[in-house]
């Protein structure tokens, strides 16, 4: 029984081990970590759909391979790893939690290119790529204050890092430029995706006298309950409008497709380098959903500010920017904030009646 | 004729012997009808579950790191469930471990502190660990709370605690507002035993912690005490054994080792504090524990199965494109089994014959 057992072990791998090389041959395998399950919006999804973009635009030249509800503890270096070892030349690790353990891999395999999103540390073959999500915020604070009633902004934040402090600092300068007295209640869900504390939050803004939420937070709970209410939110990653549709004024959309297939054709070319990629409205890797429940006036505000930016006319961070406290921040940029300080944003901006959390 | 579950007159050992082995029989036989339905090989899907993680070394080290925690805690749980005390918070006591342990990694560094500064995060990481288990366990002991509850609760104060201090006083200053401490340096972490691999030396203090529980349980006197107070507590007090004190004792020990556990994993696979780095260790250990049947040489091939069903289902993801889910699903009917056929340790099946004219003559 046991040299049988054995024998067709052997068989078995052998087996395995020919039908996995065959196909292997000379496809360029790319390889994903996913933070989420796919679902059917979302952070994840957008990642997802972008792979499925991959897969129609070089068919059989390439062959993908994902794994999903990778957590950012000690397993995904492991995950990372695993995907290299299965042949994987191109790896995109698609949350900031991922990037100690993708560098760690990086420096492992120096022949495998890595493509890290969001985050800030690089390697000769590891590459970062992330959205200026803050262009969107900065309409959408425009639109926002020329909705409210209230004038009070409901905002449900996921964690205080940088990312996130300059979507909320983009929003009220936005907002500004409609209404000087704009004001912002912020609530953190410390979570990318928790429907429950999402929609205790959204609750509790309306409660406080907030009438338009805004979220960055992955799930569309704070949208049904905008919607329940009979107030207005925005949508955060995904298409959201199923689920507020007379709630949703427009979303912030991550639309990672066209990088994804840069950098796979330039892998595919031998073309691929290290690169530290921020795109936004102009690159198209923001997209704004539709601008919808909104009069024409307000649509046509919304539009003109999008194709601004997407022109390099207006900068969301255009100096002077105002401090909390009241003084001027240093401008590096020029005219507009320098990409370094609004990637290592900590600080709120003038007219914001709020703490950053452990600061 | 009827088919009915009757307690036998004592616990068969053959069965004992025999229920794992037809537990991942049924296992494996529902999983290959799950796989045929999916459209995929069984025997290949399979083949990749169990066989080929354990063919390489690379694979074989992961089993190893992801066994280590989940045996430590384990062997620790299974002292409290012995004594009948239920430590259900080693997650958090995981945590507590890690940040005591974290506490001096990010007090010594860059100061070109010597070699002592590991072996001192371990100590701190378990004796941190036992006192936060001594928490539930002294106020069961001095008012009766249900230590369920609190050791349970404790868990989502230390996780927060922890959430603190990477975002507020220990957060790397050139971390962009990350929450994240800085990565350790080389004297604060655990040293990796293979050049290239992962396995750490925390892989040799599971195996030493067996050993050591080996002992404890069926060498000395306070092991039986713990057995004799979790099996037979009447008699346990007549024999003059301290029951509160046991309690004691065993969340203590079973504290130090899920706070062990949790500085090993910092200071080693992860090499910084974040919040995350526990996916569940604490809470799987529960499951580890009573799959190996409270018994440590059971506890150490329970954690390393329960690992192979985790890189297993991984390389079966990038092998054969089959969803985590299936291996949820997998791991789910696999405990589903087991304990159904424990229940054959304790019951046995008999079919019984009804006799319809008797019962039709007395009516």
């Amino acid at each position: 029984m046991r040299k049988i057992l054995i024998a067709a072990t052997a068989v078995l791998l052998t087996a395995g081990a020919s039908l996995f090389s065959a196909s292997a041959a000379d496809k360029l395998k790319v390889g994903f970590i996913y933070l989420g399950p796919i679902g059917d919006l979302g952070w994840t999804y957008q990642h997802e759909l972008a792979r499925q973009a991959l897969v129609k635009e070089f068919g059989d030249k390439i062959e993908t391979t994902f794994l999903e509800n990778v957590s950012e503890g000690p397993d995904s270096e492991r995950s990372i790893e695993q995907l290299v070892r299965a042949g994987n030349k191109l790896i995109f690790t698609t949350s900031f939690g991922y990037m100690e353990p993708t560098l760690k891999v990086a420096k492992k395999y120096p022949n495998v290119h890595f493509e890290h999103a969001t985050g800030y540390k690089r390697d000769k073959n590891m590459s970062t790529y992330s959205g200026r999500f803050y262009e969107g915020r900065y309409i959408q604070g425009v639109i926002a204050a020329k909705m409210s009633k209230s004038g009070v902004l409901g905002y449900i934040g996921s964690f205080p890092i940088p990312e996130v402090i300059s979507g909320i600092n983009a929003t009220i300068l936005g907002a500004q430029t409609i209404n000087p007295n704009i004001k912002v209640k912020i609530i953190w869900a410390n979570s990318w995706f928790d429907p429950g504390k999402e929609a205790d939050a959204a609750k509790a803004l309306l409660d406080q006298g907030a009438d338009v939420i805004m979220q960055h937070t992955d799930s569309p709970a704070a949208m049904q309950i905008a919607s329940e209410r009979g107030k207005l939110a925005f949508g955060q990653d995904s298409e959201m409008i199923k689920f507020g549709p007379k709630a949703q004024l427009t979303s912030i959309m991550d639309n990672w497709a066209p990088y994804y297939i840069d950098r796979v054709r330039a892998e595919l070319d031998g073309k691929w380098a290290s690169e530290d990629t921020w795109g936004g409205l102009k690159s198209k890797m923001v997209v704004m959903a539709p601008y919808t429940n909104m009069p024409d006036d307000v649509k046509k505000l919304a539009m003109d500010t999008e194709a601004a930016i997407t022109d390099g006319k207006l900068f969301p961070f255009k100096c002077p920017v105002m401090g909390q406290d009241g003084k001027e921040v240093e401008c590096k940029g020029g005219d507009h904030l320098a990409d370094g300080q609004v990637l290592g944003m900590n600080f709120y901006v003038k007219g914001i009646d709020d703490t950053i959390p452990g600061k | 004729m009827q088919l009915v579950l009757e307690k036998r007159a004592e616990r068969s050992t053959t069965i004992a012997l025999v229920s794992p082995l037809i537990a991942i029989g049924l296992t494996i036989v529902t999983m290959s009808i799950l796989f045929a339905i999916l459209g995929k090989n069984p025997i290949l899907a399979l083949g990749v579950y169990f066989i080929d993680p354990l063919t390489d070394s690379y694979s074989l080290q992961e089993i190893a790191v992801k066994a280590t925690p989940l045996v430590m805690i384990g062997i620790g749980l299974s002292l409290c469930y012995l004594a009948n005390v239920w430590n259900i918070g080693a997650e958090g006591q995981f945590l507590i471990g890690a940040v005591a342990g974290s506490w001096l990694a990010v007090k010594t560094q860059g100061t070109g502190a010597g070699y002592w500064v590991m072996p001192a995060m371990l100590l701190l990481g378990a004796v941190a660990g036992a006192l936060y288990a001594l928490i539930p366990a002294i106020c069961k002991v001095r008012f009766g709370a249900s230590e369920i509850l609190t050791s349970l609760m404790l868990v989502y104060v230390a996780d927060l605690f922890l959430d603190y201090l990477v975002r507020g006083p220990w957060r790397d200053p050139a971390g962009f507002n990350f929450p994240t401490t800085a990565e350790f340096d080389p004297v604060a972490t655990v040293p990796v035993l293979i050049e290239g691999g992962r396995l750490h030396l925390g892989a040799i203090i599971a195996l030493l912690v067996v050993a050591a529980a080996t002992v404890l349980l069926g060498k000395t006197i306070k092991g039986f005490e713990i057995r004799v107070v979790g099996a037979a507590p009447r008699a346990a007090r007549f024999g003059g054994f301290n029951s509160d004190q046991l309690i004691l004792l065993t969340f203590a020990m079973s504290g130090a080792l899920a706070g062990l556990a949790g500085i090993i994993e910092v200071a080693g696979p992860v090499g910084h504090l974040q919040p995350g780095i526990s996916p569940g260790y604490g809470f799987t250990a529960i499951i580890v524990a009573f799959l190996g049947r409270l018994n440590p040489i059971g506890i150490l091939i329970a954690g390393l199965f329960l690992a192979l069903t985790f890189i297993g289902g991984e390389q079966a993801q990038i092998a054969m494109k089959i969803p985590l889910d299936v291996t949820k699903v997998f791991q789910g009917i696999l405990l589903f089994y087991v304990l159904a056929c424990d229940s054959l340790i304790l019951y046995r099946f008999r079919l019984i014959f009804p006799s319809p004219k008797v019962s039709s003559g007395t009516a």
